[in-house]
């Protein structure tokens, strides 16, 4: 029951048939982050939170610890190994100096991350100066150059596996922009060269390198000195690369933890905009929503993982049977049989393109037009010269006239009508916030769309805020504004609560923590005597003294009747159950001669479901006694 | 018109006298009880001006139809048809009048038949009286349910509303309106009316249509009753919810605005995708002769362990294991019961933001509608106050739910004003469920502004999109907008029923094509295409769209890397001879695949560096030396003897810095001649094993130093000396002489034999035989 772990990044709708439209996507991605561990990196600092100033190496690991915790979520198969360089002591397998690669026990230096690899690396700063110690690599005199060692050490590690097969990325992590600025002359022309040679080699061999600048309070990150021959960047990407002017620590932390992950295209596809003009999109997913993994069965005697094996019977003679070539539904008494070609071809009402059919005016995209995640698209110029030129005039044409496309999205085998909403970039000192390009929001049909409120219409006018209600609503939304709200803000505490226990019990450790779960309401901040006034004049205005009846009359008298109910059988189990001496009747096997009436009085008594066979029940009160 | 409301009631009579009909009655009641049962009565109009848009009405009901037979066997569905020639219709026969009306199927169960109606619906002769039509079908529904059956009587009526309604003697049209609308809703029933308008109307009576508007629009305002004006036939495919799913909230409670005010809502799906039937698997093993052979297909699943095949484990045996990175933790049920997250049931305000912070985009699901609680005054003016304050001020709530006790998760949406333009229908919210941190993937993408300028519209075409985005409107002001979800049916469901309809008469039938009205839902309209024709050809002639020439020959692999640019640098495309010289140090932006005339040095040097195949090396000396050779021989009186001399220095320093690249590479310290040698050199037998391990590596440098590039200057050197001495172009030797371009020495490239002293007696040895 393995599944494929890009699944969580696939559109729901993803199927072979469609495979050929896109590129062949490299399904593993093997990372070595290369951290800069000179003391230059500890000597620089940034103003944090609580006006605490945390040192560049410290911003790295942490964005590191982050998105390892975030991988083994999301991508547990991708591999990563960590290598500091600019180290005191070495550990690589070709004894270069000043690089440490990082790793823990029972795992390989480049490998899939582990609870313990996460768990300690959490904790490596600490131990850090005594264990890896920081010192200065390349210094004038000797002919030691760390960078290209560490260089070296990282396409080391990332020999294994076939280019074709796994993404192969280097992430460069430091705040020195000339990183042989002390020496001079010949020697350091060689080192430059010899550098840039080996950075090309590894490239050439299919890994891409990219640096993740830092910049210091002072200065910024110059990329030009040297970096920009090392990564080959070219004049598009220069900007991507740059470090923005922003020095906060939250800025540098966001833009880092952007960087770390690459963009996956989910589907390339073409956008007829009119008969003989299609242009060449690209699709991304880039909301989806995370589930916890799949689960895995395991024999609860031996561990050991299960296969599920299928197999198909025929109900009417027993015969075991292979995967049946048709379908059937039931149809005016009759069984009406459909191939699963004919399926397939039913659903193919379109050529499986995007194609335009007119532009609309926003305000004619409701609020319930939605029904699945939206898809992100953005233009390739790849295969198509000219694709992104038309793209950025129509999206800049319906961000002034502020319309939205209308398009029908062929897919074999979902297809869909779709609004196509431009979206302008946004950008803050963190970075982008919002990339460029148009959200496909897929549109519901007729028969999705349930008319709920006309359910609740009457004959007469339904009751209405008066102006003065509204009023004291609005004195009301002040109060409890959320000025700083953004999007995505809050973790999943489902998923943090899964992850922490997986995490607790994989390292077997006793306790699992707490976590915070940060959609709780802000009790405090309600508790303010302007906000309660607010809500308590808000509520006086529309519901005057009936307030309590209101609220009391369905809810408290029915719960109050059936908890009353409830809790008058609940005590007098309570007291039948302290009739019998269950443990003795337990040990001597006398529970099953016992009626399971008798049994309830004990599962009541302690709380325990009642239901099931009288096995059940008997186990479970076993089970309850400890026995 | 006659309007006569006492004979309504003939059930009853009947109920009283015969206990046989009691227990009729009695069977009626529970159907009820259990809601399985809709009664429904099609009201349509077949006059003369309906015939154009008839065979829409005839898929449209056919569909309706076709979706009860699968999903609502029991419902009971009559046919009326008005604006026929002929009469028949009980009313008629026992009260006359009622003229044009025909009943064509009474008030049953749906079956097979009812398609066969559907399909051929006759054309009628005469203007239809949809009033007329309304009361006969009220008089059928009320005869055949009486009291009973309340919420689930239904009556779908389609019209143009283009032909006058009878006066009568009984009071204005408004009048009697009102009675019937009165009386429907006192009897539970309910109406949509479906009018066909728009460009579907013709050159109507524009006094008839209104003073009919004016008319369906007081139904609307008395009773449960819809009024829908379509104007395209896709949008009458989609007018009437095909399938009957009656709402069920999902959620009963409190909406908190804080601990202290609670407002009572319900909550329901709006939006819930209608997916394909799954069809059940087919098996034909039972023999042709069994007809009470089901040809279902059961599955049945068995565990077993991975590792040893035979072994079953039974269910109960089984135990989950959660996925950690490569770890797979086994939590049993009772335990993971003890500690997972536990929220309680309840819907909590967060607070309240500008509606700009929530971009569209973010939506993750379907829809969800918030309602106060029928029957509380309070909360339905609590949601009303708020929702009219949200949109006064352009602000949305952000809300925090758990819909259902045990729930695991909690969801934290965005909630926005729904609100009524209805005096009968109470304010609600939308509420849309947003990412939590986890759900969104920060990609980075470039600014539009990095883009070359080739990239960017210029203002032609900026103009040209603008035109293009502001007439190919599909809601153009004043006329209706078209492709309005609400009224778009499913194409693929559309296919599907028709082909059911089609495979039950002859099951061999093919897919149907996709119908002409459906493919206003796939495929742009022609007519708008056709009206905007100068404006699409604008559009097409600003811009300019080509294949990219080098994908054509390159594999997928190639599609990750760079595009070459090689075709370029021989073309016309001039590239800069102040390219940096040095340009092995600098990072060389295209693969080079040869040495050109423009650049030869940094041709050269890019091949030099090139790592993707060790052909490269040799290849751009082979190139380099025949391009020096060529400008050697070729040059008139040595005015390109400098430039030779240019391209010589490079190729010497090219072929000693091959060499000296390969001796620095850690691993490798003293570099010499085979890879054989560099593993039995390393210092641990580890390090030897990963080496070995990196054949590809291992090969590339095998064939570097079999190539021995500071041979091969050497040779070449001889050789173009040895030239220049038999075509007397001795100046060459002694300009190579004076930049003192000798051999490579051992000194400088480990591979060369040559020693400093033979490098530095090279050219005075050939003076002596120059003097000759």
């Amino acid at each position: 029951m393995d599944l494929d772990p890009d699944d969580v990044f696939r559109d729901d709708e993803d199927d072979l048939e469609n495979e050929f439209f896109q590129e062949r996507e490299s399904t593993k991605e093997f990372v070595v982050y290369l951290i800069d561990a000179s003391p230059k990196m500890f000597s620089t600092t940034c103003p944090g939170e609580d006006q605490r100033e945390e040192t560049h190496f410290h911003i790295v690991v942490s964005c590191i610890a982050q998105s390892l915790k975030t991988q083994i979520i999301n991508r547990s198969y991708d591999e990563v190994a960590i290598c500091f360089f600019n180290t005191r002591e070495k550990k690589n397998l070709q004894d270069s100096n000043g690089v440490f690669v990082y790793n823990v026990a029972e795992r390989e230096d480049l490998d899939r991350p582990t609870a313990r690899f996460i768990k300690e690396f959490d904790q490596m700063e600490e131990s850090f100066q005594k264990v890896i110690g920081s010192q200065y690599g390349i210094v004038s005199g000797s002919r030691e150059n760390s960078l290209y060692n560490a260089l070296w050490v990282a396409q080391g590690l990332l020999r294994k596996g076939s280019a074709k097969t796994a993404d192969k990325r280097i992430l460069l992590f430091t705040n020195e922009d000339d990183p042989f600025g002390s020496i001079k002359g010949a020697v350091k022309s060689d080192m430059t060269r010899t550098t840039l040679q080996r950075a090309k080699d590894a490239q050439d061999l299919g890994i891409s390198i990219e640096l993740l600048p830092l910049s210091r309070p002072d200065e910024e990150f110059n990329i030009s000195l040297f970096y920009a021959d090392l990564i080959g960047v070219e004049g598009d990407d220069l900007a991507l690369v740059l470090p923005s002017a922003g020095h906060k620590l939250e800025d540098m932390k966001d833009q880092l933890r952007k960087r770390l992950f690459t963009k996956r295209i989910v589907r390339r596809i073409s956008f007829i905009i009119s008969n003989g003009l299609s242009i060449e999109l690209n699709t991304y997913a880039l909301i989806r929503p995370t589930v916890p993994g799949t689960i895995t069965w395991l024999d609860s005697v031996t561990n050991c993982p299960l296969k599920t094996e299928r197999s198909l019977i025929c109900a009417d003679t027993g015969a075991l049977m292979r995967e049946p070539p048709k379908r059937f539904q039931p149809y005016k008494n009759e069984n009406i049989k459909f191939s699963t070609q004919e399926l397939s071809e039913i659903k193919r009402v379109s050529n499986g393109h995007l194609r335009l059919l007119g532009f609309k005016p926003l305000s004619c995209l409701k609020d319930y037009h939605n029904l699945r995640p939206s898809t992100f698209v953005f233009p390739s110029d790849k295969e198509v010269i000219g694709s992104t030129r038309i793209f950025i005039a129509l999206l800049r044409s319906m961000l002034r006239l502020k319309r939205f496309a209308v398009a029908f999205y062929g897919n074999p085998t979902h297809p869909q009508l779709v609004a196509l909403v431009a979206q302008d970039e946004i950008v803050t000192a963190g970075g982008q916030i919002e990339p460029p390009g148009m959200h496909m929001i897929y549109l519901p049909y007729c028969d999705d769309i349930r008319n709920v409120e006309e359910h609740h219409s009457d004959a007469n006018a339904v009751p209405r805020a008066t102006d003065d209600q509204v009023k004291k609503a609005i004195a009301l939304m002040k109060r409890i504004d959320l000025k700083e709200f953004s999007v995505c803000q809050f973790a999943n505490p489902s998923l943090q609560r899964h992850y922490a226990v997986l995490q607790a019990l994989a390292l077997e450790e006793d306790e699992i923590p707490e976590i915070n779960d940060e959609t709780a309401p802000d009790e405090e901040g309600m508790a303010r005597p302007g906000v309660v006034n607010a809500i308590e004049e808000f509520k006086l205005s529309v519901y005057g003294d009936s307030y309590d009846e209101e609220n009391a009359h369905a809810g408290n008298g029915k719960v109050s009747e059936a908890s009353k109910k409830r809790k008058a059988v609940a005590e007098n189990a309570v007291k039948e159950s302290a009739n019998y001496d269950w443990a003795d009747l337990a040990d001597n096997g006398k529970l099953k001669d016992m009626t399971v009436a008798e049994f309830k009085y004990y599962l009541t008594a302690h709380n325990l479901p009642v239901t099931g066979k009288k096995e059940a029940l008997i186990s479970r009160i076993l089970t309850h006694m400890g026995k | 018109m006659q309007f006569v409301l006492t004979d309504w009631m003939p059930n009853n009579q009947i109920f009283c006298c015969s206990s046989f009909y009691m227990l009729v009655k009695c069977l009626l009641y529970l159907k009820v009880l259990y809601g399985y049962q809709e009664g429904l009565l099609l009201l349509l109009d077949v006059g003369p001006s309906m015939h154009g848009v008839l065979p829409q009405v005839e898929k449209l009901c056919s569909m309706l139809v076709q979706k009860k037979l699968i999903y609502g066997k029991n419902d009971e569905v009559g046919i009326v048809l008005f604006g026929t020639e002929d009469t028949r219709n009980e009313l008629s026969t026992q009260l006359g009048g009622y003229e044009n009306i025909v009943v064509l199927r009474d008030i049953k169960v749906v079956d097979g038949d009812l398609i066969e109606n559907l399909t051929r619906i006759p054309r009628g002769t005469v203007a239809g009286d949809f009033l007329d039509a309304i009361v006969v079908g009220m008089d059928m529904l009320i005869k055949k349910y009486g009291e009973t059956n309340k919420g689930k009587k239904r009556m779908c009526l389609i019209t143009n509303a283009l032909c006058p309604i009878k006066d009568s003697d009984a009071g204005t049209k408004e009048d009697q309106v009102g009675l019937i609308a009165m009386r429907m809703s006192a009897l539970g029933m309910k109406m949509e009316n479906i009018v066909v308008r728009g460009s579907l109307s013709g050159n109507a009576n524009q006094r008839i249509m209104d003073e009919n508007d004016l008319l369906l629009d007081l139904f609307s305002k008395k009773s449960s009753v819809k009024t829908i004006y379509v104007d395209s036939p896709t949008a009458l495919l989609g007018a009437i919810k095909t399938r009957n799913i009656s709402p069920v909230t999902i959620f009963r409670g409190d909406l908190e605005i804080s601990p202290n005010m609670k407002i009572k809502v319900w909550v329901y799906k709006k939006t819930a995708e209608e997916k394909f039937p799954t069809l059940k698997k087919y098996s034909d093993k039972a023999p042709p002769t069994d007809k009470f052979a089901t040809h279902e297909v059961k599955v049945d699943y068995e565990y077993k362990s991975v590792e040893d095949t035979s072994k079953v484990v039974p269910p109960e045996q089984r135990i989950k294991g959660y996925r950690y990175g490569p770890h797979v933790v086994p939590i049993s049920s009772a335990e993971w019961e003890a500690v997972k997250f536990k929220p309680e049931k309840s819907v909590k305000l967060l607070g309240f933001t500008d509606a700009s912070n929530i971009l569209r985009h973010y939506y993750m699901k379907d829809v969800n509608v918030l309602i106060a609680e029928p029957g509380k005054p309070g909360a339905m003016i609590a949601v009303s106050a708020l929702a009219r304050a949200m949109k006064e001020m352009n602000k949305v709530a952000i809300l925090r739910c758990v819909w259902r006790q045990g729930q695991q998760s909690v969801v934290v949406g965005v909630m926005t004003p729904n609100v009524s333009e209805k005096d009968n229908i109470p304010d609600s919210f939308f509420f849309n469920v947003l990412p939590f941190a986890e759900d969104v993937r920060e990609f980075q993408f470039p600014s539009f502004s990095n883009f070359p300028v080739s990239w960017q519209p210029n203002e032609q075409q900026q103009e040209a999109a603008d035109n293009l985005v502001k007439m190919l409107d599909l809601a153009p002001s004043g006329k209706g907008e078209t492709l309005q979800p609400e009224f778009t049916p499913n194409p693929v469901l559309e296919r599907f029923f028709h082909h059911l309809e089609l495979k039950s008469k002859h099951p061999d039938a093919p897919v149907p094509p996709l119908d002409g009205t459906l493919k206003k839902i796939t495929e742009p309209d022609l007519e708008l295409l056709a009206e905007n024709k100068s404006i699409v050809d604008a559009f097409r002639r600003q811009f300019e769209l080509k294949e990219n020439p080098k994908l054509k020959k390159s594999t997928r692999r190639l599609l990750r890397e760079k595009p070459s640019g090689s075709d370029e640098r021989n073309g016309d495309d001039n590239v800069s001879d102040a390219l940096a010289i040095n340009s092995i140090e600098s990072k060389p932006v295209t693969k080079v695949e040869k040495i050109g005339d423009l650049t030869p040095i940094q041709d050269f040097e890019a091949m030099m560096s090139r790592r993707d195949s060790p052909d490269w090396v040799s290849k751009a000396i082979e190139d380099m030396k025949r391009k020096i050779f060529n400008l050697v021989e070729n040059s008139n009186n040595g005015d390109d003897y400098s430039k030779a001399v240019e391209l010589f220095v490079a190729l010497r320093k090219g072929c000693i810095l091959e060499q000296v690249s390969l001796s620095l590479s850690p691993g490798f310290p003293f570099a010499t001649d085979n890879c054989a040698f560099v593993v039995n050199f390393s210092p641990s037998a580890k390090l030897g094993k990963l080496l070995c391990l990196d054949i590809q590596l291992s090969i590339n440098f095998r064939k570097f130093f079999l190539v021995q590039e500071p041979k091969q200057f050497n040779e070449f050197l001889s050789r173009i000396c040895k030239f220049c001495q038999e075509q007397n172009l001795g100046s060459f030797c002694d300009l190579l002489a004076s930049k003192e371009l000798s051999l490579v020495t051992k000194s400088e490239a480990i591979d060369s034999d040559v020693t400093d002293d033979e490098a530095r007696s090279f050219f005075v040895k050939r003076e002596p035989k120059y003097e000759d």
